[in-house]
């Protein structure tokens, strides 16, 4: 009676996805932040510009780059199909929930965090990555870094920006504060030697890479890189 | 010796160690093209029942089985603690199966069956086997072996355990088994359903009839046999160790039916529970034995000072050494806290009712790890660690450590119920009623005196005489469901092969629903003024004064008398709310309390009958100069099975006890 | 001294009340005057559905049986939370002395698609029967075992079956959940067979039918937020949950069969 065909359907199956995605978002994220921390060396944004470059011709890069949106959408689609069956499964609510007696908020957040995600790199898209591809195609001339400056300089619609992007380094530190030892535990992959130092990489991850993310807008606006 | 042509205990020829082995190959088989055609009912999901029922399933028989619990898993089985005997002998300790037999029979106070508890002890071993290839996870040592614990006394280590919780685990065992029939198609469950008749039709029993608990309608279901594995009725007594929905309902219904009742006066009561501690006590939780092992028993030796503990006065912990009376110690120097439940639990109520009890009601006992705790146990650590003059600081911190790793979750259990740690207090403890060795009287083949109708387990009267040795009851009701009646019912059903399924509109499945309908409505009728609860309690505190720990002719007299008011009352100002088609709790108790309310006179009638004092059956009148129990082997060695003529009137039959291969002796624990 | 504390208290308890499965329910108030604090939740529900038989009311409908905290019966969501405030015990294991003089108790059914309400408090855990019966089992019918030494177990895999043995089926992890999933309650049994020697033979089998009998009961997913370890009242751990995606992954996708 059993069978293996129905595994992606099933709900452990549909968690492996999320999981699964999840890790290999992790894995940009540390691309991303790796590259991106070079305008901290306020060369004018030289290095930055040259790697930036070369990450957007390189045809390998190119085509990692549709993987990851396959996995972004398969994350998102996933997260859309467990959470419907999830409201599926307690049709009527508790009049009284005291949640934080058995878990941390942003746990039972990671929806509202994974969509205020998705809302910010909406806008992340549209101020760096859709300029990017315009230039690459139009083989026009551009400087990245100078397009980030103008960002986060552009007078008071340049502090909503900076706003705007902590907050979604925010919920993007506590998405990964959840997501990033839970992506672990729904793999299977939990051991009593290797679980707790999991869980503390995940913590200092969690923390770190949206911090020095943060400090980017911040450190324009500021005027600490340049 | 009066007795019953219905009284054959059916005990097979030959010496006492061949009898099974010999009957087991040469009992009817019926074959398995015929086993598919055959329908078996099962009634309770415990040890005995959800054993049975797979068992019977995996032979091909059609099994249907019915809990009144939301889940077969929740039978009250599942609350033993302290383990299952077998004779396995795996400690070398010189275990064997007679051993196992003669223990059996001598905790019992030689009040039970020979070959019965032969047969037990024969087959424990087996389902020590069955239930470690289930899964049952039983503690090991590091070798990877079993581990074993000795019990209630006992001089070998026969016990195996799992934690506090063997009950749960053997129970988990059964009824995953169970649950993988059911899920072939070969038992069908019906949870959520309480059996309230069963049905005879031609002198046999076929078929019973059931409510759906949720929906309140009434189902007939008809079976070539009926299994009644539906446990003891501690709850007579209102307060008991019982879960809340034991009950006698399908025994009592049976015995009104045509089943001999045995020896319904020998209850057991368990020494160490937790006292009550209020009007509001709802059940009593027991705390297992094993803390005897460790834990010393007092009261105060003045009664003043016992006075000041009551009221708050005194901490019983700034009561000096020679103060304390370590009354079991002083009676019982040769076993000391270690004597069977029965002498514990009465020398507990002496104490009590001579104006010694410790807590506000008197009715308590302290149980108090003090002194092992420090100076047995931190001594022991203390010399580990190579400490030669440690302090009394350290004594009480190394003896702490050790007492939380044996007991900690009986501990935590403890403070949790009553508010108090046991680490800096003395428990408080007192005897509560935990386990009726009275039962459905049965044959050799486990069948009542009605045919096709059997009981297992508790339900029935068989193994355990007049008082039952701790780990014996886990072992009673799976060796009764895995290894007996898959062999024994054969002997009545190869003879069965051509009965066709009765129609279920057949005019004895008819009359039987309407008479349980009647009882319904009868009930719900009454439209009086005072709940279910009200007579149970009432009920219960007259069993427990006149038919508990101690019993006397004239207050056994008494008793019947007033039980017989309190039904009247009962069937005059009871009101039960809602409806008979509904999920309606308090009809479900009424219709047990109406059962207890005629059971606890039938208990009374058999304590008064018995002139002796044998195991939990104490009457004052039968006391040695020195308060023990006195037996009469010479005019009551016998099981007493009772027929019910009608309410109120019982025949008694006596099946006379015969001891062929071991000598009756005086149990002493000096 | 060592004994009843005797203190007595007053509360209100807001308590769901629903008539059937079908029916829409609603919230009751009662006042309960000079509550011992020694009553155990349930007994004090004793208390408050004695007054309501007596004043010619229906009783709160309410599931328990041992009240010793084994057979996993009594579930009650009390203040937003599985079994109440405290941690490691089951309803009938919450005493009055966890609350204070003055509280508003909320007590509400385990909520979730899978466990439909039958009637006020009660409902119906039929849904964990029949993922037992899809492979909680070892196939072994009686009398097939062989000596019970025959199979060596090391200590440390037979305490730690048994901690996930320990379960009682009470269903608080599913109330707890955000979600309503079962994933604590199947992957206890999955762990214990599989860590055992008796359970290698139908490990996969197991976790499939199981895994696949759950979803089609209607159970939310997984989204470990813990919640249900930490109302768990036998501390059932969320290893088990990974142990139990590990066996599944592995015999859906490594595993040599179709």
């Amino acid at each position: 009676m059993s069978n293996s065909k129905g595994f992606l359907k099933s709900s452990i199956g549909r968690k492996f996805v999320m999981g699964l995605t999840g890790l290999f978002l992790v894995s940009f994220l540390v691309v991303h932040v790796s590259i991106n921390s070079l305008l901290f060396l306020c060369d004018g944004g030289e290095t930055f510009n040259a790697a930036a470059d070369f990450m957007a011709h390189n045809p390998v890069i190119r085509f990692l780059e549709i993987g990851l949106f396959i996995g972004l959408i398969a994350h998102i689609v996933q997260a859309l199909v467990l959470t419907l069956a999830n409201k599926k499964a307690r049709p009527q609510g508790y009049a009284q929930v005291n949640g934080a007696a058995n878990s941390t908020w942003y746990s039972r957040s990671m929806g509202l965090l994974g969509t205020l995600l998705l809302l910010f790199l909406v806008m992340h898209l549209y101020h760096f990555w859709w300029p990017t591809k315009v230039a690459v195609f139009t083989h026009n001339e551009h400087n990245t870094f100078e397009e980030i400056k103008a960002v986060f300089t552009d007078g008071t619609m340049g502090v909503i920006s900076v706003v705007l992007y902590v907050v979604g380094c925010l919920s993007l530190s506590y998405h990964l504060l959840h997501g990033f030892q839970s992506g672990f535990q729904t793999l299977g992959l939990n051991h009593k030697k290797y679980t707790p130092v999991i869980k503390k990489i995940g913590i200092i991850f969690s923390i770190i890479v949206p911090l020095v993310f943060a400090l980017m807008p911040i450190g324009f606006m500021a005027g600490f890189i340049h | 010796m009066a007795s019953s042509p219905k009284l054959d205990s059916k005990i097979p020829d030959g010496p006492l160690d061949q009898k099974w082995t010999k009957y087991r190959s040469t009992v009817a088989l019926v074959n398995p093209a015929n086993k598919r055609s055959l329908e078996v009912i099962v009634v309770g999901s415990g040890l005995a029942g959800a054993a049975a029922a797979a068992s019977l399933a995996e032979l091909g028989y059609k099994v249907k089985v019915f809990c009144f619990q939301d889940s077969p898993r929740r039978a009250h089985s599942i609350a033993a603690q302290g383990g299952i005997n077998a004779a396995k002998n795996y400690q070398n300790d010189g275990d064997s199966v007679y051993r196992l037999f003669y223990d059996t029979i001598k905790g019992g106070d030689y009040r039970a069956r020979e070959a019965n508890v032969h047969r037990l002890a024969e087959v424990s071993g087996n389902i020590i086997d069955q239930c470690v290839a289930q899964g049952v996870p039983f503690a090991r040592e590091y070798g990877g072996l079993l581990s074993n614990r000795s019990f209630g006394g006992t001089q070998v280590q026969r016990t195996f355990y799992a934690a506090g919780q063997t009950g749960q685990q053997l129970l988990l065992g059964a009824y995953s088994a169970l649950q993988r029939q059911v899920g072939m198609g070969a038992v069908k469950l019906y949870a959520r359903h309480e059996m309230l008749d069963i049905v005879n039709i031609d002198g046999k029993c076929r078929g019973i009839i059931a409510r759906d608990l949720v929906s309140g309608k009434l189902e007939r279901h008809f079976g070539h046999a009926v299994l009644l594995c539906t446990g003891g009725y501690g709850n007579v007594f209102f307060l008991s160790t019982n879960a809340m929905g034991s009950n006698v309902t399908a025994a009592w219904k049976a015995h009104k039916k045509g089943a001999f009742f045995g020896n319904p006066c020998y209850t057991q009561i368990h020494p160490t529970c937790i006292p009550v501690s209020g009007d509001h006590q709802s059940k009593l939780t027991l705390m297992s034995e094993s803390l005897r092992n460790d834990g010393r028993i007092w009261v105060p030796k003045k009664k003043e000072d016992a006075e000041a503990i009551r009221t708050g006065k005194l901490n019983p912990n700034n009561l000096k050494e020679e103060d304390r009376d370590y009354y079991l110690e002083r009676r019982y120097p040769a076993f000391g806290n270690l004597v069977p439940r029965d002498v514990a639990s009465r020398a507990a109520k002496e104490r009590c009712d001579a104006g010694f009890g410790v807590n506000a009601t008197g009715q308590a006992v302290y149980l108090d790890f003090a002194f092992n705790m420090k100076y047995k146990y931190g001594k022991i650590e203390a010399t580990k660690k190579g400490i030669e003059n440690p302090t009394e600081a350290q004594l009480e911190e190394f003896g702490h450590a050790v007492v939380k790793e044996k007991y900690g979750n009986l501990f935590d259990m403890y403070e949790q119920i009553t508010g108090v740690n046991p680490y800096k207090n003395p428990m408080q403890i007192y005897p509560a009623v935990h386990y009726t060795m009275g039962g459905l009287w049965v044959d050799y083949n486990l069948m009542t005196t009605v045919p096709g109708l059997y009981a297992l387990g508790e339900a029935n009267f068989s193994d355990h005489g007049a008082n039952r040795l701790g780990a014996s009851a886990l072992m009673q009701g799976l060796a009764d469901g895995y290894f007996v009646i898959p062999y024994t019912i054969g002997a009545y059903l190869a003879n069965e092969i051509r009965t066709k399924p009765i129609a279920l509109d057949h005019e004895g499945f008819v009359k039987a629903e309407q008479d349980v309908q009647n009882q319904i409505q009868k009930l719900l009728n009454i439209k009086g003024t005072k709940s279910v609860d009200y007579f149970h309690k009432r009920l219960g505190k007259v069993m427990w004064d006149k038919c508990g720990m101690a019993r006397n002719a004239e207050g056994l007299k008494w008793a019947i008398e007033e039980i017989r008011k309190i039904r009247d009352e009962f069937w005059k100002d009871l009101r039960v709310p809602g409806e008979a088609n509904e999920f309606n709790p308090e009809l479900e108790k009424a219709g047990r309390v109406a059962d207890f309310l005629e059971l606890g006179e039938l208990m009374c009638k058999d304590a008064l009958e018995r002139n002796e004092s044998c195991g939990g059956h104490f009457r004052e009148e039968y006391q040695t100069e020195e308060g023990e129990a006195e037996r009469d082997d010479a005019n009551f060695s016998y099981v007493a099975a009772w027929e019910m003529k009608e309410l109120g009137n019982w025949e008694l039959h006596k099946e006379e006890l015969k001891y062929e291969n071991i000598k009756i002796a005086q149990r002493s624990y000096k | 001294m060592a004994g009843s504390s005797g203190k007595n208290i007053n509360v209100t308890i807001k308590v769901w009340r629903q008539k059937n499965k079908n029916q829409k329910g609603q919230f009751e108030t009662h006042e309960m005057k000079g509550v011992s604090t020694d009553m155990s939740f349930l007994e004090m529900f004793d208390v408050l559905n004695e007054r309501l038989i007596t004043e010619g009311k229906d009783p709160v409908a309410f599931d328990h049986d041992c009240r010793e905290g084994i057979c996993g019966m009594c579930s009650m969501y009390i203040n937003g939370r599985p079994h109440g405030p405290k941690q490691g015990v089951t309803t009938c294991q919450l005493h009055m002395r966890s609350f204070k003089d003055g509280d508003i108790i909320v007590v509400e059914p385990w909520r979730s698609a899978a466990f439909p309400v039958i009637k006020d408090l009660a409902v119906d855990r039929s849904s964990f029967d029949r993922i037992m019966a899809a492979g909680g089992f070892v196939s072994v019918n009686t009398g097939n075992a062989k000596d019970a030494n025959n199979i060596l177990i090391p200590k440390d895999d037979a305490d730690e079956a048994f901690n996930a043995a320990a379960c009682i089926g009470c269903g608080a992890c599913v109330a707890a959940c955000k979600n309503a999933s079962a994933m604590l309650f199947v992957s206890a049994k999955v762990s214990q067979l599989a860590l055992l020697p008796q359970g290698q033979v139908e490990r996969e089998e197991r976790v499939l039918n199981m895994v696949k009998q759950m979803d089609a009961e209607g159970f939310g997913n997984c989204t470990n937020t813990g919640a249900c370890e930490a109302e768990c009242p036998k501390g059932i751990s969320l290893e088990n949950i990974a142990r139990m995606n590990r066996e599944y992954i592995h015999a859906s996708t490594i595993a040599n069969r179709k």
